[in-house]
Parts: C-alpha cells; structure tokens; sequence
C-alpha cells in the first residue's frame, strides 16, 4: 500500500528526515514512536502533502502511484488521511459543511454518487456515535471551542466519515484521559479491515495497549533506528529513549542496521 | 490651496451660483446654505495633509470636470431591476432628485411620510423644517458642506411617534444614463420616539464616471427602533465620498450596516452620536474590493452620555491592487460612564499588492468605562487551507470556504432577508469555487 524509500526532507534549509525507509501492507498497523522533535510530525505532513517542507530525496509510492507528486486533495481522495497532531480551528466552517463538502468531493473523486442530506445526516450520527462525539459538535465551526479531547475525537470522527485507505494518526492520543484514549482507540479498531492500513504515530506505548500495531519502529533523529513487534513499544515503555538515541549518536549507520 | 484645487472650488462655487441659491432652505436655519458654501470655499477640497484624508486622495475629483446634475436623467424601471427589492416599499432618486413614478410608496402606516425632501420643505414639513442641517456639522467637512450648499433634493423619511412600519423601506439612489455627472442627494430620516423602521439605502449607477456626494442625517429619538442599511452597488468608475450621521436619542436602538463592493473611490464617513442615556448602537461593515478600488471608512462613535453600548465591526476582503481605509475613534465624554465600546476591524488580503491602512482609536475621558478595540490585517490561514485540503477539499475551494467564512458573521448579522439573500450570491459570485459553498451552507 505504502512504500517510502529513502525519504529526505529539510525545513529552512534544516534536514529533518534523514533516509527514511517503510512500507505498510494493506491491512498492517505499523506504530512510529520516536522522542520529540524526531521528526513524526513531518513524516505526518509530508505524506499530506503539506508544502512547507522541501523533498530533496527519496520517494513514495501509495497503491502503486507516485503519492509526492498529488495535490493534498488529490492524496485525500486516493485515500490518504491524515490525523493532525494538532487540528486547526475554522471560525464560520461549521463542521457539518466542512465534512459533507469534504465527503462529497472524495465521494465524487472516487466514481460515487453524492450523498444526499437525509443519507448524509444518518450516516454522520452513526458515525458519530462510534467516537461518543456529543452532536451540538456538528453544527459548531470546525474544532473552535472545542477542548483537546473533543478535537481529536473530531479528527476519528471524520476518519470514520472519509473511510479513508491508509490512515496516518499524528499523537491522537496526546492530552487524553484513559477514556478518551479507549473511545479514541475504539473508533480506530472498529475501521480496522484488510484493505485498510494504518500508521500510528505516538510518544508513549498506552495507545498501543488498545490499538495493537503489528510492527512498531522507532523514529530517531530523522531515522527509523529500530524496529519489530508490539513487545518493542513495551520496551521502549521500560527503558525510554535514551539507549537508543545513545546508540545512534555513537554510530548511526550502525544504529539503523540493528532494526529487525 | 494650491491653484489647480482653487479652480475646481471655483467651478463649485459656480454651480452655487447657477444651482443653489433657488432651492428651499430649512426655516430653522435660514442662511445655512450660503454659509455652507463659504465654509467650503474656505476649506477647498482636503488633501493628503489633513489627518483624516491622509491615505485618500481626493485629487482624480479635480481633474474630471462634473456638470451639476440639475434635472434627473432618463432612467425605467426597468433600469433599476438588478437593485430593486419588488416587496418594498420604494422611493427613487435618479441623479439626486426625488422620481415618483419610479418610486411604490403604497401601504405605508399612517403618517408615515416617505419621499423627496424639497417637496417636504416645499410644503412646509415641520420635522423637516426642524430637524434637517441641525446633526451633520460641515466647520470641518468640507463635503459636508459642498453637499449642504448644492443639494437639490433627497429622501425624506418620518415616521411618527409609536409607529412601527413593518416592511422595510429602501431608497434607491441611481446616477442617470449621462456620464460625469454630480450629484449631492441630501437624506433625512427621522425616526419618532418607540418608532420602529427598516431602511436600505441603495446606491447605484448607470452613467459614466459620475461623482455622487450624499449626506444622510438619522435622527433616532427615544426608544426608537432603526436598522439601516446601506449598499454601495455603483459602477467601478464611480466616485462617492458621503456621511451618515446618527443621531441617537435615549433608550434608541440603532443599527448600521454598510455593506460596500461598488464604486472606484469610495469615502464613508460615519458619525454616530450617542446622545441619551441606555442607547445602542452597532455598527456593521463588509467591503470587498478589487481592481483598483479604494474605499475608506472613516468612523466616529461619540458617547456623550453614560450607560450607553457601541459595537462596531468592519470587515474587509481585498483582492489584486485595490486599498481600504479604516479609521475608527471612539470618543468617551467625561460623563460618559459605564460605556460599552468595542470597535473591530478585520482585513482579508487576497493578493500581495492589496493594501490596509488601518487605525483604531480610542479618546477616553471618563474612568468607568469598558473600551476595546483591535484590528488586524492579514492573508488566508495557510494551516487552515491545507487542513482542509487534507480532507479532500480543493485548494480553490477550501480558499472560497474560509473567505466566506470570514465574512460570515457580517453576513449573518443581516436581519432583512433578500438583502442578505443578494449579499450571499453576491459573495458565491465573487468566490472562486462559489458553488462549493453555496452547496455547503
Ligand atoms: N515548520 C517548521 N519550521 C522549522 N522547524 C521545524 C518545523 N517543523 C518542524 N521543525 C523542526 O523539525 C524537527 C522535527 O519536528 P517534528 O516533525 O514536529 O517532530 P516530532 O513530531 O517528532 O516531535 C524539530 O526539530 C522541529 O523543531
Ligand atoms: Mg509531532
């Protein structure tokens, strides 16, 4: 589904990912954990399509096709979505409009017919309910107001809605209390299926413990340094970071053959 | 006064001459419009050296050469369609003089006047004889004075004591067939105490260049209910420099909206004087410009006494090489207490070569007082264009989304629904992707 190879990106003339390799298989969940500032976010973005960031090498391909060459739209209606680490408010966009705007274009993209208010409408409660979300959120401009909580929710919700082919979570599970994180990891798990992958990205194991990936990697410096199974995370969980930025600062070509 | 401004103040000295001194004068005010005319013969067009006229030029006014528009041009109703709201009542204005067989004043309350004001002053009108001239000041507007010497007619609207007119009242004011053409309709609007009315004044243009110099003076008296509306639909070859003023009494209720897309230059005064205890009055703006466009709203929001509100908000979309002007002073007397002011003014910029010239005020002279204001000038959220994006939205659409979304609350705050109606296509017109959002709202 996804294959990234040897992907470099600067920022401002600053190399942020430095060679970085993965693929994702149509139904895996791969996790990405990493210490701040390691560079997660801008694999997030990267593979958005936001523009800020310059691509000096590497590529990669998504089903098949070039993913870096699309427009961001054009990768959400292939389906790409991605779950911002940080969701940004949109005064007067409410979050009805902003969705069935949204689900009609990727519907529309993908050769099906728009749906219709009434099919909208129910479609958009069930989907609702999956996530707990309260339904005044609908009618609210997109994530003003909303605590931390409820904008992550927000992001699962429209997740749920777009029913998007490969799925990227940038720390949805940061700032949330145990059950939001089980609401939040809920409403991933029920969209789990065979021809849908995900990558999970997150600072600590806990969301690991309700979405179990099937291959965690270990993002250090702008490099993957390691990787293997779920038992990875809780190691990592044991012995924090630092052993393997350690390791990296030692010798990093070495440090990235070691990864499983 | 340099000698090119000299002689165009000569040629309107003229026009005085030829036009002025035949037309009725309020009997309250005998001589007003001789010592306007000196006034302004004494003031001379502003130029960029006065404070309020910095950032707009009134030079292009010099060089064309306006004949005074003595007699309305040629114009049908059929003419007016596109600014016409047919469930109105109606009053029209071609080249500032009052139309009647253009105009529907059926159906209005008794003792509801509606119509020209030289006829009012004609027969003999006594809130119009009282009133008009008494509110806008012309010892330093020097186009205030113009207009209050050269006025041939305008509307007239009152409305007595506890009446309550249910349908809205608009005021078309249309420049004829003829090109540079020059007009000064001078409007009165008096609302009576618990009066309650709606009016849209509407500006238009048929003619080439012409210059269009209304004053409008609005006198809510206690208790009195107003929404006023005002549209700037003129031609992009036009030039309109007006005032409002706002005169309110106790206990009034008024508000404003300017909503402004049309002309070449544009320049708004507004003047609200908040002149009894417990009035409020809000203040809204929309401009949206483009080309070469420039429209300035110069606004002044005077509490003179206590326990009053003032919320003001103006909001600007500027494309390619147009400008905009926003000047707002709030102004606190000293036994203004308990004041509730707040002015805001936003700005959109949609290409690098539009410019904002923005400039809130506040004057303060009482301490109990709850004052802010703040402006901002600024381009589409990038963030915000990619999270949607991000979602499937085109990059063309998602921009049409958030610059609706950002006028929206002017939009929303329309309370006379074909004119909000009008505001909206007229918006979805201008979007690049105007049926997304037409379809998402
Ligand atoms: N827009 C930006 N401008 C400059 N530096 C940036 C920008 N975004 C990220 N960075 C830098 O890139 C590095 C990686 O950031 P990020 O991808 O957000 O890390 P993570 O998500 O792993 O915490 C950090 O050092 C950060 O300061
Ligand atoms: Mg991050």
């Amino acid at each position: 589904m996804l294959k990234i190879d040897n992907l470099h990106v600067s920022i401002d003339d600053n190399e942020i990912l430095k060679g970085l390799d993965l693929e994702i298989k149509a139904g895996e969940v791969h996790a990405i954990m990493g210490p701040n500032g390691s560079g997660k976010s801008t694999l997030a973005q990267v593979l958005a399509g936001r523009d800020a960031y310059e691509i000096t090498a590497g590529t990669v391909d998504f089903q098949g096709e070039d993913l870096l060459d699309m427009e961001p739209e054009v990768r959400a209606c292939e389906g790409v979505f991605l779950a911002f680490q940080y969701p940004v408010e949109i005064p007067g966009v409410s979050n009805t409009y902003f969705l069935k705007a949204a689900l009609n274009a990727v519907r529309k993209h993908r050769g099906l017919q728009e749906l219709d208010a009434m099919d909208f409408l129910k479609m958009v409660r069930e989907r609702m309910k999956m996530v707990e979300m309260d339904e005044s959120l609908l009618n609210r401009p997109v994530n003003e107001g909303f605590s931390g909580g409820e904008k992550k929710r927000n992001e699962i919700f429209h997740m749920s809605v777009l029913e998007p082919k490969l799925a990227v979570l940038d720390e949805t599970d940061s700032g949330l209390d145990i059950d939001a994180l089980r609401i939040v990891a809920n409403g991933v798990n029920a969209l789990r299926s065979p021809d849908r992958s995900f990558l999970v990205i997150t600072h600590y194991q806990r969301l690991l413990d309700y979405i179990i990936p099937d291959f965690v990697h270990v993002l250090v410096d702008g490099r993957i340094v390691r990787s293997g199974g779920k038992e990875l995370a809780l190691e990592l969980e044991e012995r924090g970071y630092g052993w393997l930025e350690a390791e990296v600062a030692k010798s990093p070509v070495a440090a990235n053959s070691v990864g499983a | 006064m340099d000698a090119a401004v000299a002689e165009v103040t000569n040629s309107y000295l003229a026009a005085f001459d030829t036009a002025g001194r035949s037309t009725s004068e309020p009997k309250s005010r005998p001589g007003l419009r001789r010592e306007a005319m000196d006034r302004f013969a004494a003031l001379g067009f502003p130029t960029k050296r006065h404070e309020d006229w910095r950032f707009t030029n009134v030079g292009p006014l010099g060089r064309s050469e306006y004949s005074l528009a003595v007699t309305p041009g040629k114009v049908t109703l059929e003419d007016l369609s596109l600014w016409i709201y047919p469930d109105m009542a109606r009053a029209v204005f071609v080249d500032g003089h009052f139309v009647a067989e253009l105009s529907d004043l059926e159906g209005l309350p008794e003792g509801v006047r509606v119509g020209g004001l030289a006829e009012a002053l004609a027969d003999g009108d006594t809130v119009a004889h009282e009133q008009l001239g008494r509110y806008a000041s012309f010892d330093e507007q020097a186009f205030v004075a113009l207009n209050t010497a050269l006025f041939a007619d305008g509307a007239f609207v009152s409305v007595p004591r506890r009446v309550v007119v249910e349908r809205p009242i608009q005021l078309v004011f249309v420049t004829g067939p003829e090109a540079h053409r020059m007009c000064f309709p001078r409007n009165l609007i008096v609302a009576g105490e618990a009066s309650q009315v709606t009016l849209i004044e509407t500006y238009a243009g048929l003619g080439e260049d012409n210059f269009t110099c209304p004053v409008t003076e609005l006198v809510a008296d206690a208790g009195a209910v107003v929404d006023h509306y005002r549209l700037q639909q003129e031609r992009t070859d036009a030039t309109h420099i007006a005032l409002q003023h706002y005169h309110c009494e106790r206990d009034s209720n008024v508000s404003s909206h300017s909503l402004s897309f049309g002309g070449a230059l544009v320049r708004n005064d507004v003047r609200a004087v908040l002149d009894g205890e417990g009035v409020e009055c809000t203040l809204n703006g929309l401009y949206l410009t483009r080309g070469r466009q420039h429209v300035d709203n110069h606004m002044w929001v005077e509490h003179a006494k206590p326990n009053c509100n003032s919320y003001e908000l103006y909001k600007g979309i500027l494309e390619e090489r147009s400008r905009a002007v926003f000047n707002g002073l709030i102004h606190v007397h000293h036994d203004a207490q308990k004041t509730d002011a707040k002015q805001t003014n936003r700005n959109l910029l949609l290409s690098a070569d539009a410019m904002v010239h923005t400039n809130p005020q506040l004057v303060i002279h009482a301490d109990d007082v709850k004052c802010t204001h703040g402006s901002t000038v600024g381009q589409l959220d990038a963030d915000a264009v990619f999270y949607l994006r991000s979602r499937g939205i085109s990059e063309e659409a998602a921009k049409s989304l958030l610059i609706y979304a950002f006028a929206r609350d002017i939009v929303d705050r329309v309370r006379v629904e074909p004119v909000r109606k009008d505001l909206e296509e007229f918006l979805f017109s201008r979007l690049p992707k105007g049926e997304i959002v037409r379809q998402a709202v």
